[in-house]
């Protein structure tokens, strides 16, 4: 039978798919343990998340959160930082850590048949890491060389100082690699103590996921970790600061510059503090990012590089905090195109409080791709752990994987307008641009936001 | 050992196109997996970075779909992507079970009917966002124009390898709409393509419905190999002023072709040297000496012919002159004695593992789709997985020892000192300036 190509074909509906059991069990320390059977190939993964991250460094030691995390994998009981990199190798292990505003999270995976060694040595790392003063000064080297060297990295000076712009003094206003001064000023008595702190069962989660039944995983976990001895008496278990308590932002819109000079592009964020992460419109709001600027086929994008040619690519998201979170638009622009792509930005923001609400195939396509592709997302077992560690960090019930494909389903485009009103507001945004000052600062006068601030180059 | 397998059917279609087919019922979605063989080797020297701005123009829409690839997917569920190298572009969709015959029609459709979509003002405004990729990947990064001056110097100007995939921001400008349809007819049919349907699908569902939206497209002509040899015969030492707080060390040497004798070699002699903190140069610039703040060693396997490549970044304070004069004890080291026995067991566990963990996903890139069609157009064999691992498990501290000694002479290489703007002193020793941009 001939392809008939004057329609595409229909797509069936959803195929079922079964979102992982999760079982819980609790250590005797007070390790909380999830595990999930998940049998395609025999590889096992643990993913040790800690509840405190960047977001909880104190204000003269921005970066200690992560200087701690760095030095876990830096030696302990008799083996030094090669050996303990060593150790991983011959057991195939991936290792890799993660420092976020809210949480530290460790993850190994390897062959299930490692699966002790990979728990023991993880363990071994997180629970008793040797934290000597040779590997904390190196560390801390490295982090500092580290930092200087992000000053060549466009994108990475915006972070920075967007960051910077939005949250100001606040703990979530830098980044997890911290500052120079900050770096500089720490001792390793100020990273024992936040490890002593910190690093307690009964503040940690740990999952595991892999090729072995429910019990056999849970046994694995307690041979490993059994021996973590719980907080003694003393020890707060304190995961740092309070950042539901945030109140600061701008009450007016904003412009600012930092020069890059012959920029062969601008790098621009555009945003505001936005929701945070537990808010009930979560997924009116990922709905609302999808159509503006969350994928491939969004308003945003579509304007700046499809419809424009400004740029490789633009987007807008919400980096999920459990305190307020930044929303930001993110691109690189052509040079000649900054002012341009500014105001084609902050036009399709504005747009989305309603004077162009989403159209019926905007809306669908946004919901379908946001539920329809959600089953791949558990296809390898350090997947499934990841998504599982998230459930633990923001405290969702196990059920909400399943839940979240008829929720997102069910948001209308009156749910999209209305969050869009809430959440985004033109009056406030910050725009920033690290590009070529010479080039676009009379382009930018243009825009109507008023005189650019210009920052100082971070030297 | 566990037991690792990459099964598979393959059928070829009268009109050329190999169907290649791997069942896995783990999760509800099929991975659409489509080669092109073709890339940037088949370039001319003027015209680079056509291969790469035309895989930009295949997402623009086809005759009987004619706006954008992605929405009826995305409707779908499905990520998408493609990629172009020097040797191929790739295609790719992982769609729900239900969403298989769409993205069938969809890559049949933009296979045997792109040009009637294709317009001029597409096809300008894709070299526009094809010239802020470069600006954003090349121009505008730290050490950005690194390979494109190694390449330079490795390749004579005529090799096909001697320009990046990216191409030259001037060739990309001067590009012409006519040119298009002549790239088109020669290397998107059927007989220059291989499809690779992985996941949930019964197989003999799959060979029926590739039939169905890919039988009936007409058969082209098989383009000819492309040929080109290269070698060095001293080495070169460059230095190139960039937008940089430290000076970096690049040392690139020509190295076996993908899957050639010495390939997999090769690429363990990149783990021992420079892969992660276990490798030897890690341990000496960065962990022991403290000279280096990073460091990274690879075997890029390709084609035509491979490239070796050294990166170190100075630590501040310290010269590249040390650095240089480390990495080459470093290599004369391993050139003389060859890895451990401690060393080599390690590497065979890392291999073990990786190409176990390369399981783990039916789509998207470097997923079992694009391995098996990797295989099937490089090999002209899907089912190489067992033999491709055993290159590695049959690898011997001698084997590998011999691939150090012949591959990484000091001798015939390109050196390649980036420097802060205005520090050319930074750089090793007659070193000469090279203009890229």
């Amino acid at each position: 039978m001939p392809v008939d190509r004057s329609q595409l074909p229909s797509v069936g509906p959803d195929p079922p798919f079964a979102f992982p059991g999760i079982v819980h069990h609790t250590l005797p320390n007070g390790l909380r343990v999830r595990v999930v059977e998940h049998r395609s190939v025999p590889v096992i993964t643990f993913v040790l998340q800690v509840a405190g991250g960047s977001g909880s460094d104190a204000a003269s030691q921005e970066g200690l959160a992560a200087v701690v995390a760095d030095m876990v994998d830096e030696g302990t009981g008799s083996l030094s930082a090669i050996e303990v990199s060593d150790a991983l190798a011959r057991i195939g292990a991936e290792y890799d850590l993660d420092v976020g505003a809210d949480a530290t999270t460790f993850a190994l995976t390897t062959l299930t048949r490692f699966a002790d060694r990979g728990a023991s040595l993880l363990s071994s790392l997180v629970t008793a890491p040797s934290m000597r003063e040779s590997d904390f000064e190196r560390v801390r080297q490295l982090r500092v060389d580290r930092l200087r060297q992000l000053k060549d990295l466009a994108p990475a000076v915006a972070e920075r100082a967007f960051l910077n712009l939005l949250y100001g003094t606040h703990p979530y206003g830098h980044l997890a690699i911290g500052s120079e001064d900050a770096l500089r000023r720490l001792q390793l008595s100020d990273v024992v103590a936040m490890h002593r702190a910190r690093y307690q069962p009964a503040s940690a989660t740990l999952v595991v996921t892999g090729s072995l039944d429910a019990a056999e995983l849970i046994a694995v976990a307690s041979r490993a970790f059994d021996s973590w001895p719980p907080a003694s008496p003393g020890d707060t278990g304190d995961s740092g600061g309070r950042p539901d308590s945030l109140t600061v932002d701008r009450p007016s819109p904003r412009l600012a510059v930092m020069p890059r000079e012959a920029a062969a592009q601008s790098e621009l964020r555009i945003g505001h503090l936005s929701a945070r992460r537990d808010t009930p419109d979560y997924p009116a709001l990922l709905v609302m990012n999808a159509i503006l600027g969350g994928q491939f086929v969004s308003r945003v994008n579509l304007k700046l590089r499809e419809e424009k040619g400004y740029t490789y690519g633009a987007r807008t998201g919400f980096d999920w905090h459990k305190g307020s979170s930044p929303f930001a638009l993110q691109a690189s622009v052509h040079t000649a195109a900054t002012a341009d792509a500014i105001r084609d930005s902050l036009a399709e923001i504005a747009a989305m409080r309603g004077s162009r609400p989403p159209t019926h195939d905007e809306l669908a396509l946004a919901k379908a791709s946001l539920t329809r592709g959600y089953p791949r997302n558990f296809e390898t077992a350090q997947q499934v752990a990841r998504a599982v560690a998230q459930l633990a960090l923001y405290g969702l019930p196990d059920s909400y994987f399943a839940e979240f494909i008829p929720k997102a389903n069910t948001v209308t485009a009156e749910d999209v307008v209305s969050a869009a009103s809430r959440y985004l507001d033109p009056s406030r945004l910050t725009t920033l641009v690290v590009g070529d000052q010479a080039a676009i600062g009379e382009s930018l006068a243009s825009l109507d936001l008023g005189p650019p601030e210009v920052l100082p180059v971070p030297v | 050992m566990t037991r690792l397998e990459l099964p598979y059917s393959k059928r070829t279609l009268p009109n050329g196109l190999d169907v290649i087919v791997h069942e896995d019922h783990h999760v509800p979605v099929v991975a659409v997996n489509v080669w092109y063989h073709v890339g940037s080797k088949n370039e001319r020297p003027g015209r680079t970075g056509f291969a790469h701005l035309f895989e930009h123009l295949m997402f623009e829409g086809s005759e009987h779909h004619n706006s954008g690839f992605f929405p009826p997917l995305q409707h779908a569920g499905a990520l998408l992507n493609g990629s172009t190298n020097t040797d191929r572009t790739n295609y790719w969709e992982v769609v729900p079970t239900s969403a298989l015959d769409l993205a069938l029609w969809m890559e049949s459709d933009r296979m045997g009917f792109l040009l009637p979509a294709l317009t001029r003002e597409r096809f300008e405004t894709q070299r526009d966002v094809v010239l802020n990729e470069r600006r954003q990947n090349y121009e505008n990064r730290p050490y950005g124009f690194a390979l494109m001056a190694l390449l330079a110097a490795l390749y004579p100007p005529d090799h096909p390898y001697h320009w990046m995939t990216i191409g030259a921001a001037e060739d990309i400008r001067q590009m012409e709409f006519e040119d298009v349809q002549e790239f088109f007819r020669t290397y998107y049919h059927p007989a220059n393509a291989s499809l690779v349907l992985a996941g949930d699908i019964d197989t003999e569902r799959a060979f029926d419905l590739a039939t169905r939206y890919f039988g009936d497209l007409p058969a082209g002509v098989k383009p000819a190999a492309v040929r080109a040899e290269a070698r060095l015969t001293r080495e070169h030492r460059l230095v190139l002023e960039d937008r940089v707080e430290l000076p970096r060390l690049y040392m690139a040497w020509h190295s076996p072709a993908m899957f050639a004798p010495g390939d997999a070699e090769m690429d363990l002699v990149g783990d021992l040297l420079g892969n992660g903190k276990t490798s030897r140069l890690y341990k000496s610039l960065v962990y022991e000496q403290r000279i280096a703040v990073d460091v990274s060693g690879y075997q890029s396997s390709r084609e035509l012919g491979g490239f070796f490549l050294l990166v170190a970044t100075a630590a501040p304070g310290r010269t590249l002159v040390e650095l240089a004069s480390e990495i080459d004890r470093t290599i004369q080291e391993l050139v003389d004695h060859g890895p451990t026995a401690a060393e080599m067991e390690r590497a065979e566990a890392q291999a073990e593992a990786h190409f176990l963990y390369r399981l783990q996903t039916v789509g998207g890139f470097g997923g079992k789709s694009d391995q098996l069609n990797a295989y099937n157009v490089l090999r002209g064999n899907p089912g190489y997985f067992p033999e491709d691992l055993a290159r590695y498990q049959s690898a011997t501290p001698e084997t590998v020892r011999a691939a150090a000694a012949a591959h990484l002479r000091f001798d015939r290489r390109a050196v390649l000192s980036i420097v802060p703007r205005g520090q050319q002193q930074l750089a090793l020793a007659g070193s000469e300036a090279v203009s890229v941009s």
